[in-house]
């Protein structure tokens, strides 16, 4: 009697369930590649936050869990797929393995990239397998100054309003300052960064000294000789862009000696490290989140729902980079929608995608992302710089200021370094 | 005089292979052929690294050269206009055999520990002159043309087949080169000096000038690997010179074993497809994978994967 209640309740259930099964087929899934450094140095502070977002926000989007207008089920009723991959391996297998998450696991988008070098070098191969890609964190300019794309986009601002941004920052906080010196890593991104700063610090304050560049090479781990000679300048402010363990080496080296207490650092990816160092990052230390992103996230109902739901899940607040990826599938997610709405309900190609997502607008846990650069392939949005403050035992960032989109990323058409060297001219 | 015996099979065998990937190119998925391209091309350097490791010296620099082939093939696209496949992999291999025959001369004086790290330490030098290179996108790298071959663009959908194509011809010609050196006493000298140095010299020949020979082939094989990697994947980096680079080219070398001038290449292939699969099946170990891989060979084919083909005839 006992069995015969289980098998028909058993029965019940499957019958139940049917419909819902039966629905869910109905649309094929998304299939989305993930690619992001999950082996290496750059995977701790970058590469697993932003895969722990994916992985967050296309569950809940799956659930229909999202805020509105990103509450509708999957990419528009299809339930979303994901299939992730590290970055790590270099250039050539990245685009071994780009190739294969095409042609081999048929993905519908990919979605990745922390490297500015895999990007430089992804991009030309997803035009010619006309598939969508969208880089969520990696910083050069370069992407759509050097060639123009159809398929490839960055839904996140490229790295030149950081040092431009760190630059207006100074000029607000310190307008009297008189020297600068800097400590960067000799590579690109180190490079990059202290050319733009440099530059713009030398429009905005045309009487400043530049004292030392410090380019100790990436991951040195010992920087007391660059610290002694960065000391001995005696500037106002030391720019770095540092990250992660090479920052936290810098900041833990120079505490003891005091550097940051004598200048004012001026940390541009200064956020990758605020949970770890409380009690090293001097007071007033000027820290970046690489936009509006973390400490700097504005209040709105994405930032929200990210912070609450990230922090239930993995226990830490999420990053820069978290963000970046949230903001990336968000933006697809609705150009998605749109085309798939202009194709009649229909599931679109990713030519209609591309089209709909080109020169949009969107709303994420970062605030307002405009497709505004490289034909619309490109995102600005505006940054914020705030110093740092401990308050019980956690750093807090006070004296935040914000600046608009337009104002600090170059107009459409402009090279950044062209548009820094020409004095910021819109 | 008959140095090529009878049960040599290699040459044939180098032919059918290639006849074969031109049959059954265009029956392969897409993504297959690209993954076959970069392991031919990595194949290429693994060959110049085999010929060092018969006599016994192991280069831990030889990116050096394949970063070279590279960068010649980038640059000539970016300077001189020229994308074609062929030319590229020409002047690529001469390149590096021009730098090489310079800097062997310091190098054949060394054997051991101090031949791999001096030439881990040039090949290092070079990473370290690109990456403040900002005018070549530093560690960014460069993307280079779209390949071409004799002034055509090949259509998109046959341009992977082209390249593979190409390349497989250039890879079979130079391992028939390679094995016909192997044959002749500069070439056999190889497995002598490796065992005993004192006897080769007092037999009046000079294992210094053969080792430099050798290192000029490698590094001319190592060019055309690179430059053929760097048209296929239309992107050259620094990374292209790093040491764990070089590292890779050791693995599949090591994989692969001595024994045939093909062993590199089937160790290339090996390795990419074990690292694809890798990739897949655990994308957060994947290191490790390719890492237990190389231990089970290590231990159970000492002499490397070719062994399995040859165990047979040794005994």
């Amino acid at each position: 009697m006992h069995s015969l209640k289980k098998l028909s309740t058993a029965v019940a259930a499957a019958l139940a369930l049917a419909p819902v099964t039966v629905l869910a087929q109905d649309a094929a899934p998304v299939k989305i590649g993930v690619v992001a450094f999950l082996s290496g140095a750059a995977a701790s502070p970058f590469g697993v936050p932003a895969r722990n977002a994916a992985e967050l926000v296309i569950e809940l989007m799956n659930a229909g869990k999202a805020p509105a207008p990103y509450n509708t089920k999957g990419f528009g009723g299809s339930k979303i797929e994901t299939v992730i991959i590290d970055e790590s391996g270099g250039t050539t297998t990245q685009v071994t393995e780009f190739r294969n998450l095409v042609q081999r696991h048929n993905v519908d988008m990919v979605i990745g990239y922390i490297s500015s070098g895999s990007c430089v070098g992804i991009a030309p191969v997803a035009e010619e397998l006309k598939k969508l890609t969208n880089f969520f964190d990696c910083g050069t300019p370069r992407i759509f100054e050097d060639a123009s794309y159809k398929y490839v986009f960055r839904t996140s601002p490229h790295s030149t309003m950081d040092n431009v941004g760190a630059a207006m920052y100074l000029k607000d906080v310190k307008p009297n300052m008189k020297a600068i010196a800097g400590i960067n890593q000799n590579y690109a991104w180190g490079q990059d960064s202290w050319g733009d700063f440099e530059a713009s610090m030398k429009h905005l304050f045309p009487k400043i000294a530049v004292k030392t560049s410090q380019m100790p090479k990436l991951f040195a781990g010992q920087y007391n000789a660059e610290i002694s000679t960065v000391m001995g300048a005696k500037a106002d402010v030391v720019h770095s862009s540092f990250w992660d363990g090479d920052l936290e080496a810098l900041v833990l080296q120079a505490a003891p000696r005091g550097l940051f207490k004598k200048s004012t650092g001026v940390l541009t990816a200064g956020e990758t490290i605020m949970a770890k160092l409380a009690k090293q990052i001097p007071d007033g230390t000027i820290l970046g989140a690489r936009g509006p992103f973390g400490p700097y996230a504005p209040d709105n109902a994405y930032s929200r729902w990210l912070k609450k739901e990230f922090q239930e899940r993995y226990q830490v607040l999420p990053t820069y980079p978290s963000y970046q990826m949230a903001q990336a599938i968000m933006g697809v997610k609705l150009a998605w929608e749109k085309a798939q709405a202009a194709n009649g309900g229909k599931r679109p190609s990713n030519e209609q995608v591309a089209a709909a997502l080109e020169h949009s607008t969107f709303e994420g846990p970062g605030g307002t992302v405009k497709m505004a650069l490289g034909k619309g392939h490109q995102a600005i949005m505006e940054t914020a710089y705030g110093m740092s403050k401990v308050v019980g035992g956690k750093v807090t960032v006070t004296k935040v200021k914000r600046y608009p989109a337009e104002v600090v990323n170059p107009p459409e058409g402009v090279k950044a370094a062209d548009w820094i060297a020409g004095g910021f001219k819109h | 005089m008959s140095n090529i015996t009878p049960r040599d099979r290699t040459l044939p065998m180098l032919g059918a292979v290639l006849l074969a990937v031109i049959v059954l190119g265009p029956l392969l998925p897409k993504w297959a052929l690209f993954l076959l391209t970069i392991a031919i091309a990595k194949g290429m350097v693994s060959l110049g690294l085999m010929l060092q490791l018969r006599a016994g010296l192991v280069s831990f620099g030889q990116a050096l050269y394949y970063c070279i082939g590279g960068y010649t093939a980038g640059s000539l696209g970016r300077f001189f206009d020229i994308s074609d496949m062929l030319l590229q992999m020409i002047c690529g291999a001469s390149a590096a055999a021009f730098v090489a025959l310079i800097l062997g001369f310091l190098l054949a004086r060394y054997r051991g520990i101090f031949y791999g790290l001096l030439s881990m330490a040039l090949s290092m030098i070079l990473y370290g002159l690109l990456a403040k290179s900002e005018s070549l996108g530093s560690t960014d790298g460069i993307n280079i043309l779209p390949s071409t071959i004799f002034g055509i663009r090949p259509v998109q959908e046959w341009v992977r087949y082209v390249v593979l194509v190409t390349g497989c011809s250039v890879a079979a010609l130079a391992a028939a080169l390679v094995q016909r050196y192997l044959k002749t006493p500069l070439g056999q000298l190889s497995p002598a000096i490796k065992d005993n140095e004192i006897r080769v010299e007092y037999m009046g020949a000079s294992a210094r000038k053969a080792i430099h020979v050798k290192y000029v082939i490698a590094a001319a094989l190592s060019g055309i690997g690179g430059a053929l990697a760097a048209t296929a994947v239309g992107h050259i980096d620094p990374d292209m010179a790093y040491w764990t680079t070089s590292g890779e080219f050791i693995f599949i070398t090591i994989l692969a074993g001595t024994r045939s001038v093909a062993a590199p290449f089937l160790g290339a292939i090996l390795f990419e497809t074990i690292r694809t699969v890798a990739f897949d099946i655990s994308p957060n170990t994947w290191q490790m994978t390719l890492g237990i891989s190389l231990l089970l060979v290590i231990v159970f084919l000492p002499e490397g994967l070719w062994s399995l083909f040859s165990r047979r005839k040794a005994a």
